[in-house]
């Protein structure tokens, strides 16, 4: 008869039995280790990492065995862990000019100081299957040639810093001290947000919810004239400075992937024509993130530019609420938790609508009991 | 859970909450932003109502957990545990003997008593969303107290349907002061909140606000002189318990039509039926 969602705790348990099982698969196939899944699906372990806001390679390989691949659940698991850890200290600015370098694209200069570095990218790859990859042992990768890698005492310079030099773009504005970074994980969204927030929002944001809405800016929702100024992906180390010290203190190098979009910008009556800046920065090698994020970004710095809003992809409030994997994931399932109470008085009156309207109503037979 | 706090929440965060809450209290029905965390529980499954319980409940507390009116569905179940784990309260489903109720969708039939908490979870917090879909305008609608939009909608749906056709989150005025969306407890339940004796606390995770209504405050569901608040009822009593007045579930039982009705209340319903009839396997 009706066993529908009561039936509570065993049901609970049994599926979560279920699930362990599920994941696990079958058991003649042997388990994922977190090293390979870090080593060999690093770009999901990346991914997990920038979306649900914390650096740990080991963890976030953790959340995607744990949720069987789907990386949205490996964001929510990582964020509700994150979540409980205490807040030590805020690090100093990512120095991203002093990166070491693995991979440096401008689609905007033929060459420049540093040259192009093309790096490990899949963008000439011919998309066929390899199916030597299928085989077991598929064997060592090919080898580095000696003397190519990327180089620690080489810093290249900035394509922005190159233009600003000349006044072309605009410049950022220098960080002030008293400036206290937002944390949208310890306070409230609130509109209009700062830009610190909004590209933590957008960093935190679902990579298909921001490709979707960098791609409408490019085919005229809210048209930006974007142009990839650079995009670099490498090591940067991360810098703590303690009150009680008084100077920083190295803490960490991580690798991320920076991208710097150029945007036109005819001027105003006030400011003569320019180019503007959209920026995207994400952990590890979410090329694809950083560019659409960095589209976004532009998109939305149009109040500040004094640019009429016309689509959705330029109002803060429409992609900043809704661009969040996990809180967008809760929403759309809670449908599946009961709702027959509403239901019931939904029926109740459209009975009663439909009585008054005429319409016969048709005899519920009471059930045996 | 020997690694987590008691109730899982830090002491800072624990801290955050209950300021908000106060706030909350001091001001009725006015929607505070507060610091939501991330729960190890789903958006949706009632994040923001597990954080305010997590930041009152103390371990003399006795907590019931009801979704849809019953202690036995599997959220309730879930959230119900996930206290017991964190907190080692004891927890019960008797209404009566409940000092911390948390609540889905319902209000319990069981009339509350001062010194009682009730917390319900709420999906959107705000009353105006549907009207307007910005926060920044319907913040400025409540700083105004403009609320005549909402009075048009209520005339649009009675000049359309001869009726208010708003069946749950119908909204109310708290304190004569400010719009208030109820959660999605059925208009049945309205008139639970005008002067309850009890503590009602809200709480929207996802969206990050808290409200409140304090013990004995006015909470008026909007109408006309002409067509006054009604409650739906049903014509027929509880197929289990009898009871009239209730509000009822409906249960399909066969193909051929076949209903049941009975109380969404489980809690009340099962008081009700005598000792000799034991709730029956199915729940």
């Amino acid at each position: 008869m009706y066993v529908a969602v009561k039936g509570g705790e065993p049901a609970i348990d049994n599926a979560h039995r279920l699930l362990a099982r599920e994941r696990r698969g079958d058991p003649s196939v042997p388990e994922l280790s977190l090293a390979q899944i870090e080593q060999q699906l690093a770009l999901a372990v990346d991914r997990v990492m920038t979306e649900g806001s914390l650096h740990d390679r080991a963890l976030a390989a953790l959340a995607v065995k744990q949720s069987r691949g789907d990386l949205i659940e490996a964001i929510f698991l990582l964020r509700a862990y994150r979540t409980t850890l205490p807040r030590l200290g805020v690090s100093l600015p990512l120095d991203t000019a002093t990166m070491v370098v693995h991979r440096r694209v401008s689609a905007i200069f033929k060459d420049l100081p540093g040259g192009q570095i093309l790096g490990p990218t899949f963008d000439y790859t011919h998309r066929l299957l390899d199916f030597e990859l299928a085989d077991p042992g598929e064997g060592s990768a090919p080898p580095m040639e000696e003397g190519r890698g990327p180089r620690a005492e080489v810093s290249l310079p900035r394509v922005m810093d190159l233009l600003d030099r000349e006044g072309l773009i605009e410049s950022e504005p220098p960080a002030r001290e008293e400036d206290r970074v937002g944390d949208l994980t310890r306070e409230p969204l609130t509109f209009p947000a700062g830009r610190d927030v909004r590209l933590q929002n957008l960093a935190r944001g679902d990579e298909g919810f921001l490709l979707a809405m960098g791609y409408a800016t490019q085919r005229g929702y809210g048209r930006n004239h974007p142009f990839a100024g650079e995009i670099r992906h490498g090591e940067v180390t991360v810098s703590l400075a303690p009150e009680e010290l008084g100077f920083a203190v190295e803490i960490a190098t991580i690798t991320v992937t920076e991208c710097q979009m150029v945007n036109q910008f005819k001027g105003s009556a006030t400011s003569p024509a320019q180019f503007t800046r959209g920026y995207g920065l994400v952990f590890g090698g979410a090329e694809r993130k950083a560019m659409a994020m960095a589209l976004v970004d532009r998109a939305l710095r149009g109040r500040e530019l004094g640019e009429e809003p016309t689509s959705p992809t330029q109002d803060e409030e429409f992609v900043l609420s809704h661009s969040d994997s996990v809180e967008a994931s809760g929403f759309v399932q809670h449908l599946k938790l009961p709702h027959y109470v509403d239901f019931q008085s939904e029926l109740v009156l459209v009975r009663d609508l439909r009585a008054a309207h005429g319409t016969p109503r048709v005899p519920a037979t009471h059930a045996i009991r | 859970m020997t690694h987590y706090n008691f109730a899982y929440l830090d002491e800072q965060t624990k801290r955050m909450i209950r300021r908000a809450v106060l706030k909350a209290v001091a001001v009725p029905g006015y929607q505070v932003p507060f610091g939501s965390r991330e729960m190890p529980l789903s958006y949706g499954w009632g994040t923001g109502g597990v954080q305010v319980t997590a930041s009152v409940i103390g371990p003399t507390d006795v907590l019931k957990v009801i979704d849809q009116g019953a202690d036995d569905t599997t959220n309730a179940v879930s959230i119900r545990k996930f206290f017991a784990r964190t907190t080692g309260v004891a927890t019960t489903t008797s209404t009566e003997a409940a000092t911390l109720i948390q609540t889905r969708h319902r209000i319990p039939e069981t009339a509350l008593r001062e010194g009682q908490i009730l917390v319900l979870q709420v999906p959107i917090p705000e009353p105006l969303r549907w009207l307007e879909p910005r926060e920044a305008e319907t913040r400025k609608m409540h700083a105004l107290e403009e609320y005549g939009v909402m009075y048009v909608r209520l005339y649009e749906d009675i000049t359309r349907h001869g009726r208010v056709a708003q069946t749950y989150e119908y909204p109310v005025i708290v304190d004569g002061r400010y719009l208030m969306r109820p959660s999605p407890i059925p208009k049945f339940d309205n008139p639970k909140l005008d002067r309850s004796p009890a503590l009602l606390l809200f709480g929207a995770g996802r969206e990050k606000r808290i409200y409140a209504v304090p013990p004995w405050t006015a909470v008026k569901s909007l109408d006309f002189d002409d067509h006054p608040f009604e409650v739906e009822h049903w014509d027929r009593p509880c197929d289990l318990c009898g009871a009239r007045g209730a509000f009822l579930d409906e249960l399909i039982v066969d193909d051929k039509g076949g209903r049941l009705f009975i109380c969404s209340d489980t809690d009340f319903c099962a008081r009700r039926r005598p000792a000799a009839d034991p709730p029956r396997a199915m729940w």
